[in-house]
């Protein structure tokens, strides 16, 4: 009568998370299909000369993804929450905060991975020199992971209250104001021939604190929101 | 095999029971009981929602807990598994406070929300419940299902089982998950009289492996036989009648 491991509860959940995310895959293309939306509409709306696309790029390009991230944020705990599973997690004799970092993982690789993966292919759209490119990557990578777990904090706050929406958003978004200042800093730097690692480096520092710290807090957030 | 005794219909008796005793004569003192609660209280904003209230579950014990819509059930039976903090009181599982000890793998909540997922099969679900929550020797997820009347449903979507069907699921993690100590809100909502049997089954085959359990009802739900030790709740206050079960 011995509880099972943390690391078999973990793989479970990262298991089960994986297989309801294949049953959904159509939701999971929502932020990818918002994100090539927003980007493809900028030539439309500022014409297509190149210099002026080239000056944007970067900071357009950063802002889709963060703002398509934003939007999937929100059904993190939500669907757990709905039918009790949310209860079962923090029932599990494992540690909650370990347990939400995987989902918060899961939730990152599914929906803000394809993100940076399609990032080349909005580069191009909006005529970003090459030489950017992977300074643009880098920031994106860093940064994504840093939104997922901010947000989760945020998420894990208003999941209980109906229509969240609005309040999370408003929550959010001065915490990530920081992160897109560093983000697209990085790329207008590397783009203007100046030093670009500190934006960097600011950005991966911020995201080993948040590793440590945000599921903790999350876990704080959701015991609260559950009671 | 633990599947052998479920599979079996056969007569429904309680094990013997502490019906008679009154709650003071059970002595807290030689063995912790499984669970205690003394002076429990819950209120949401100043509200008393329940209690204060003070009961004890022994080993191999079935509770059931009465009362009408609102009077506290399900809080309580939240406020026992730890997911709400008890505003009075306070809660011993095994002789150790709940809030302190990590003992929550000792307990089994069955809510009025399922906690599994549609999109998944039901032996998805149940893996998914083992891992999170361990697994009793013995034991597989097939079984279970098997022991809930659900076999040849393993590969299907839960989104796709009835109402009662999907209780027997939930039922089904009962059985698979190491809890001594099961919590179950309406276990006998949505289901047949079949259904209903299995539930007392189960039950009583868990109480005679040494576990416990408590029950809310509003009322119902008839059981087919043998009475367990009943705990009234109503709203903002507690009656408890023990031993006049067998009425």
């Amino acid at each position: 009568m011995k509880p099972g491991t943390t690391s078999a509860a973990c793989v479970a959940l990262l298991k089960r998370d994986l297989a309801l995310t294949w049953r959904r895959r159509g939701d999971a293309f929502n932020p990818l299909l918002f994100a090539v939306m927003v980007v493809a509409l900028f030539p439309f709306a500022l014409g297509p000369d190149a210099q002026v696309l080239e000056r944007i790029a970067a900071g357009t390009i950063f802002v889709a993804v963060l703002l398509a991230a934003l939007l999937s944020l929100d059904s993190l705990f939500r669907s757990d929450l709905d039918d009790g599973s949310l209860e079962q997690l923090v029932l599990s004799p494992h540690p909650l905060s370990l347990l939400l970092a995987c989902k918060i993982a899961i939730h990152w690789l599914t929906t803000t991975l394809p993100l940076i993966v399609i990032a080349p292919l909005l580069a191009m759209l909006l005529h970003l020199p090459d030489s950017v490119l992977p300074v643009l990557l880098a920031a994106l990578a860093l940064a994504t992971p840093l939104l997922s777990l901010i947000g989760a904090i945020c998420v894990a706050l208003t999941v209980a209250l109906r229509r969240s929406g609005m309040l999370l958003t408003l929550l959010v978004l001065p915490l990530i104001v920081p992160v897109l200042i560093f983000g697209a800093g990085a790329c207008n730097a590397a783009q203007a021939g100046l030093p670009y690692a500190a934006p960097l480096l600011w950005l991966a520092a911020w995201l080993v604190l948040a590793l440590v710290l945000a599921p903790l807090a999350t876990a704080a957030a959701l015991k609260i929101s559950l009671t | 095999m633990p599947c052998a005794g479920i599979a079996r219909a056969g007569p429904l008796a309680w094990p013997a029971l502490p019906s008679t005793q009154t709650m003071s004569a059970i002595d807290l003192a030689d063995t912790p009981p499984l669970l205690a609660a003394r002076g429990l209280a819950y209120a949401r904003n100043e509200e008393p929602i329940f209690g204060p209230l003070d009961f004890s579950l022994a080993a191999g014990e079935v509770v059931l807990i009465e009362g009408d819509n609102g009077s506290g059930k399900t809080t309580l039976l939240k406020v026992l598994s730890g997911l709400l903090e008890s505003t009075a009181g306070e809660v011993l599982l095994n002789g150790v406070h709940l809030t302190l000890a990590k003992l929550s793998h000792q307990v089994a909540l069955l809510g009025h929300l399922p906690g599994m997922k549609l999109e998944l099969t039901t032996l998805q679900n149940l893996r998914f419940a083992v891992g999170l929550g361990g697994i009793r020797p013995g034991i597989t997820p097939t079984i279970a299902l098997a022991s809930v009347g659900l076999a040849g449903y393993e590969g299907q979507p839960l989104r796709l089982l009835s109402a009662g069907q999907k209780k027997r699921v939930a039922l089904a993690r009962l059985l698979l998950v190491p809890a001594a100590l099961w919590l179950l809100d309406e276990p006998y909502a949505n289901l047949d009289r079949e259904g209903i049997e299995l539930v007392n089954r189960l039950l009583l085959m868990h109480a005679q492996r040494g576990g416990s359990a408590l029950i809310t009802s509003h009322g119902a739900y008839a059981y087919t036989s043998g009475t367990p030790r009943r705990i009234a709740l109503r709203a903002q206050a507690i009656e408890q009648a023990a031993g006049e079960a067998h009425a």
